[in-house]
């Protein structure tokens, strides 16, 4: 029997900085030479009249040890990936010290344009690391402009314009098909580019159908954004197919890899039939989350839309490396520079840390962990696994619902998620909108995790259930061992009450007390 | 190809642990649990990827051997900026941001992220005060994609189709915008509409800009300082010219400019955007690079925020506060297509740096760094103006400056070479990407550099062009 621990995150009581220090107190000053100063005049007269501040910025005023102390306390108010976090659709991994190290060490005080023979280290690892997805994806170009995972399907979009405008079909080709069960960001993405947006509807088998797929497609089709398997563990086995469709339509094929970790050494995109595939560096290879980035979304492509990529494109000639510019057919860019190059090069540590043999391991560690994982959970009464009448073994993550226990005893899964920080576990994902398992959560185990703390995860959820029968308002009011209690949502839509800003809360809460005594 | 020892990186890579899983779920074998995979679907042709280094030792070696051949801005005196600068880094930011809980978080329950949530209210409620707004987004991948979800706001507020902007942007930037302006012939085209400068100032021409403002514009867009890094001597002006057709007003600004420069909220801006890199993040090769959004507390506004907007709101317990999402449907996590463009993961852990930079200068250090730029500045173009045949052509500049180097009949290209072999990076080369301004470089000259920096460069230069 797994003991859970007696847990209570730090708790601060800390106030908001805009409240804290004495004026004249300073954390940061600067070099000053007060000869170079007065040759030139003072500051002021150096800036038009009209456009000068006048009024300080209300910033607080603190010494530099309280200004540590205090973001030294909020990180510690930060459950991050201390214990346990099983953020399904995320792959929680580890992100190896030593790529850390590295990336802080030699990348921080590089500029993006300084000559290339200065950074041919930068480049070579970026090179390298563009080879290693060309291997585990058959595509033959990668770039790594993208600023995340959203970023990389929006990148698809726009090569995807570049590509039929070039051919003379831009306005024709209008539509991009996805699944419903394909993230949001494909969706939004094709939107924002310009699509219209055909989302197939999930059918019995946990994918659309084919026939669904052969009446969605047309010569208005530029393009399918799929992600397989699905959030629910599911492979869709006819994915060969549904890309034959599409290209027999004219359209391009994107295989979104965000759940990559389960088929990792296991297929490849090209083998498949994609044009182009993503890959999320902060997932699946070993890159800090962040909090949301800094990210990288790596996209790749064919020979044939490599020319409509976002430009520079890192190239390597006789041993030497240098930035591609002059890309004619370039879809332009989609942020500025090549990429988070820190990010990509903690990737790059990640998978030559792991190999070709770690990978695969990594890929099967998931699916194994997945399943025992399955196995347990399917003891707990009150969850339901989604298709459950599919016997198969799940690839590296399932959805499930506590359905049966919200019926029973009107504990949902926001409550459980909420009462898993008491055991110093991550909150659960659930999932994307929208909920297409009644009060879903998706565990992805991955390969980071021992079975001691997957056995200690499920331990959790165990006790939650059981708390949930004996005493659904413990549940219900969680948390009771985090940094604050549960967090009133109720104004978050109002706009006389929501305040993004110190500045706006205090000028909301002068006039709700106004709006208060007027009452009276 | 499984090794025969277990991989640090996997606990569960220990073959009995493998076995006993196996055996509690009662599989045969862990190719079994690929079951749902079509045979036709697997690998054709083998990975062919060498084996892990296993060792931190050799992985370390590794890693370091190829990244020494680099040469950085700290090994170098570098005058590159034109999107990415060179700014002090305290280094209590590098700590918080190297807390492993801020590094490795991704998205828990209110009460779990509480602290993280915290510093991006500190982040958001600190940057407004600098630009004279009430809402703040968390911020998004860069400024030129602030710049073009606040042109693609503009374009549904007003209904719209246009956006007017500076002919002499940056090309990075704008390549940025116009992806996000879409082409002609997709059914959300913006059309980017240019303005001239007036050659003396590097200003916007103010003649030109109202031949340019129409019914059509959903925007005007006005940096400043601008990509060339002169500060707009008219920010009102241009307020009311685009007031007047009806377009909404937005202002590109440097934050770190903001401790001496008029908030934008104060001469006209209706949305303001910018780079977020210059508070408190590294170069990282470009990577450091993000782009914050603000407008007024207005719920038009809020409504056509793509990206997350942190407010402060209160718990169960009486008196005290904790954070929640504003108007969090309206994004393309709870609306998919319907949503404001897109959201996702962006440059979070930055908001976190900004938010230290800014709690570490308070008011005091924001004036006194944008004097010392401003000063410094200043003091560079005038030891460079007083080279024979180098001109400053734009006088009232912030951090960064354009240097004309026509007179002296040698190329950017040549003049930079001659530089590196002194160990200095001269100024980004224009000559290509803006032909009329000749042989003109930018320069950025910011708080680390000194007196002896300004002067060892011009003496550079001046030996160069000999």
């Amino acid at each position: 029997m797994t003991r859970l621990r007696e847990f209570h995150a730090a708790s601060w009581d800390e106030p908001l900085v805009m409240e804290m220090g004495h004026p004249g107190r300073r954390g940061m000053m600067f070099l000053t030479e007060p000869e170079l100063a007065g040759s030139v005049g003072s500051a002021p007269e150096l800036v038009p009249a009209a456009m000068r501040r006048t009024v300080p910025p209300d910033l607080p005023e603190l010494s530099e040890p309280e200004v540590q102390r205090h973001y030294l306390r909020l990180s510690q108010e930060t459950q991050g990936m201390m214990h346990i976090s099983l953020f399904g659709t995320c792959t929680m991994k580890y992100h190896p010290a030593v790529a850390e190290q590295a990336a802080r060490r030699w990348l921080a005080e590089l500029h993006p344009l300084q000559p290339e023979d200065t950074l041919q280290g930068a480049l070579e690892a970026v090179h390298r690391f563009d080879l290693i997805l060309r291997e585990l994806s058959g595509m033959d170009q990668f770039v790594f402009q993208a600023g995340g995972g959203a970023d990389a399907a929006y990148t698809h979009a726009v090569v995807t314009r570049a590509y039929f405008q070039a051919r003379g079909e831009l306005g024709q080709r209008d539509e991009i098909v996805t699944s419903i069960q394909a993230h949001p960001c494909n969706a939004a993405t094709a939107a924002a580019a310009g699509f219209r947006v055909v989302t197939l509807m999930l059918e019995e088998d946990g994918y659309p159908s084919v026939d669904a797929l052969r009446a969605a497609v047309s010569n208005r089709t530029a393009a399918l954004m799929i992600n397989n398997p699905d959030d629910m563990g599911i492979y869709n086995p006819h994915i060969g197919e549904w890309v034959r469709i599409v290209h027999e339509a004219g359209g391009l094929a994107f295989y979104d890899h965000a759940n990559f970790n389960g088929v990792m050494g296991k297929l490849r995109a090209s083998e498949l039939g994609f044009d182009a595939c993503m890959y999320m560096l902060h997932k699946t290879f070993g890159a800090p989350k962040g909090g949301g980035g800094p990210a990288v979304g790596a996209y790749g492509c064919s020979a044939e839309l490599a020319p409509f990529l976002p430009g520079p494109v890192v190239v390597e000639e006789g041993g030497r490396y240098r930035l591609d510019q002059d890309r004619p057919l370039s879809a332009g860019k989609v942020r500025e520079f090549w990429g988070n190059i820190p990010q990509v090069v903690k990737a790059y540590a990640w998978a030559v840390g792991m190999g070709g043999d770690g990978i695969a391991e990594a890929s099967d560690l998931s699916v194994l962990a997945n399943n025992y994982m399955d196995h347990r959970l399917g003891g707990i009464r009150g969850l339901a696994r989604s298709h459950q009448e599919d016997r198969r073994w799940r690839m590296e993550m399932t959805r499930w619902g506590l359905g049966p226990l919200k019926e029973e005893t009107g504990v949902g899964t926001v409550d459980v998620a909420n009462r898993m920080a008491d055991y110093g576990v991550d909150p659960w994902w659930m999932s994307h909108e929208p909920w297409v398992v009644p009060e879903p959560f998706t565990p992805e185990a991955g390969e980071m995790y021992g079975k001691e703390e997957l056995d200690y995860w499920i331990a959790v959820v165990a006790r939650i259930v059981e708390e949930a029968r004996q005493n659904p308002e413990l549940v219900k009011s969680a948390p009771h061992r985090q940094p604050i209690a549960q967090v009133d949502g109720t104004g978050l839509d109002d706009p006389r009450r929501w305040a993004i800003t110190w500045r706006a809360h205090r000028r909301k809460s002068a006039e709700q007390v106004s709006r208060r005594s007027a009452a009276e | 190809m499984t090794a025969a020892t277990a991989h640090p990186w996997m606990a569960n890579s220990v073959p009995a642990l493998k076995q006993a899983m196996l055996d509690e779920i009662g599989a045969r074998s862990i190719d079994e649990l690929f079951e749902q995979i079509p045979a036709e679907h697997r690998l054709k042709v083998p990975l062919n990827l060498p084996p892990g280094l296993r060792s931190e030792v050799e992985l370390k070696r590794h890693l370091t051997s190829l990244l020494r051949r680099t040469e950085s801005c700290e090994d170098y005196l570098s005058f590159l900026g034109a999107g990415c600068w060179q700014h002090h880094v305290p280094a209590v930011v590098d700590e918080i941001v190297g807390r492993f809980e801020l590094l490795t978080n991704v998205w828990g329950s209110p009460q779990s992220d509480f602290g993280r949530n915290q510093a991006w209210f500190e982040y958001a409620s600190q940057l407004g005060e600098l630009v004279g707004m009430e809402v703040v987004s968390l911020p998004v991948y860069s400024w030129g994609c602030a710049a073009g979800h606040a042109i693609r706001m503009a374009s549904r507020l007003t209904g719209r189709r246009e956006a007017v902007l500076a002919r002499w942007s940056d090309p990075e930037r704008l390549s940025v915008i116009r992806s996000y302006c879409e082409p002609r012939g997709m059914g959300g085209h913006i059309e980017v509409v240019t303005v001239r400068h007036d050659p003396t100032t590097g200003g916007l021409d103010l003649v030109d800009l109202e031949r340019q403002l129409s019914t059509r514009t959903a925007a005007l867009y006005v940096e400043s300082p601008s990509y060339l890094g002169v500060i707009e001597a008219e920010g009102a002006r241009t307020a009311e010219l685009a007031h007047r057709a009806g377009a909404l007003l937005i202002v590109g600004a440097d934050p770190i400019s903001l401790g001496v420069l008029a908030a934008p909220a104060d001469w006209g801006a209706d949305i303001v955007v910018g780079p977020t890199q210059p508070l408190g993040v590294h170069m990282n090769c470009g990577g450091g690079v993000g782009g914050y959004i603000a407008s007024r507390d207005e719920e038009r506004f809020v409504r056509e925020y793509n990206g997350f907007l942190v407010s402060i709101t209160g718990t169960s317990k009486p008196g005290q506060f904790g954070f929640g999402l504003a108007s969090a449907h309206q994004t393309s996590y709870g609306m998919r297509e319907l949503g404001k463009d897109w959201t996702g993961n962006s440059v979070y852990l930055w908001a976190i740096a900004n938010a230290v930079y800014l709690a570490l200068l308070g008011p005091q250090g924001m004036r006194e760094v944008g004097e010392t730029i401003l000063q410094r500045r200043a003091y560079a173009a005038r030891q460079l103006a007083a080279i024979p045949g180098v001109t400053i052509p734009f006088a009232s500049c912030f951090k960064e400056f354009v240097v004309d180097c026509s007179g002296t009949g040698r190329t950017v290209a040549a003049i930079n070479e001659a530089l590196r072999r002194g160990g200095i990076f001269g100024g980004k080369d224009l000559s290509t990407e803006l032909p009329e301004l000749g042989q003109s470089a930018l320069y950025c000259v910011t708080e680390i550099h000194t007196h002896a920096d300004l002067d060892r460069l011009a003496e550079a230069v001046r030996e160069a062009v000999q």
